[in-house]
């Protein structure tokens, strides 16, 4: 018998936790968006775990498609930040407080 | 979820699923409480490994593979790119406060997160209800399984993924692009140099 998946479920739930705690208390926007890179993967895990439970392969399919969505996301946004480090280096997430108008 | 269940786990699957869990949980407190970016990208590499390993465990084989090219093999890469090219690899102090109480609000934030999560994962989840377009227990291989549900059922969306592909690479490279023509002909030279004395906006011209 394998591991129950409640047990995949909890790691996914602290897992996520993890990550959504690192997107409040990081000011450096890399670390940021590593970290929604990881709540990303909390879901993932959530969604293998309910394509085991129900005998489903949605899940793993729906997975496959996050996994593209977060390249082209990584892209787009890594994008942004190197336009934004070239303004002004060393900008944090509190630095656009300065943007008027 | 009880231990008499636990009980009844063979022991190299549990022995895998602790092992790759403390390597989950390790390197993802390794992001976010990592001084250094580049620290950080690596812990979490270490993390997205761990999940390669606990999808693995679930019978998952093809999105284990991508997941380690994908995600450790381009998505991490890109990010050590990005920091190297910028050059922001220098300590950060994580726990000082931005605004008062930052930290504190933060924890409690999460533990709300955690304890709504942690309900709807151990709670009654799930109706019995199986869908309809694919089962897992057919005689046939994990990939074999995937590409044929990718390919028939989900052929729309993965049409759409590859839009979604050229859309996010041609942004990338209008993004990374230094508009130095449009700038040098319509610039002024004295407005050149004032820009280039207060050092704040970005060089035109080379």
């Amino acid at each position: 018998m394998t591991i129950d998946g409640a047990w995949y479920l909890t790691l996914a739930a602290v897992l996520f936790t993890i990550g959504a705690v690192g997107v409040l208390i990081r000011r450096n926007v890399l670390v940021m968006f590593m970290c929604i890179e990881l709540m990303l993967n909390a879901a993932n895990l959530t969604f293998v775990t309910f394509s085991r439970e129900l005998n489903d392969i949605g899940g793993q399919v729906a997975v496959f498609f996050v996994l593209v969505v977060a390249a082209a996301e990584v892209v787009v946004g890594l994008g942004i930040i190197v336009a934004i480090f070239r303004r002004r280096v060393g900008a944090t997430a509190d630095d656009p407080h300065e943007l008027r108008g | 979820m009880t231990g008499a269940a636990l009980a009844t786990v063979s022991s190299p699957d549990l022995a895998t699923f602790l092992v790759a869990a403390a390597i989950v949980l390790g390197g993802s407190l390794g992001v976010v409480f990592g001084r250094n970016p580049v620290h950080a990208a690596l812990n979490l590499v270490m993390t997205l490994f761990g999940i390669a390993v606990l999808f693995v465990e679930e019978d998952a084989q093809f999105l284990a593979a991508v997941q380690i090219i994908v995600y450790t093999g381009a998505i991490v890469v890109l990010f050590l790119f990005v920091i190297m090219l910028l050059g922001v690899d220098r300590q950060e102090r994580v726990l000082a406060d931005q605004f008062r109480g930052q930290h504190l609000v933060a924890l409690a934030l999460g533990a709300l997160v955690l304890a709504e999560v942690l309900l709807l994962g151990t709670g009654h989840w799930t109706t019995g209800a199986h869908a309809t377009t694919g089962a897992l227990n057919r005689p046939l291989s994990n990939v074999a399984q995937l590409g044929r549900a990718i390919f028939t059922t989900y052929l729309l969306p993965f049409e759409i993924t590859s839009a979604l592909l050229v859309v996010a690479v041609v942004a990338a490279v209008v993004l990374a692009r230094r508009f130095d023509h449009a700038v040098d002909d319509e610039a002024d030279p004295a407005e050149e140099l004032a820009a280039d004395s207060s050092g704040e906006t970005e060089v035109p011209g080379r």
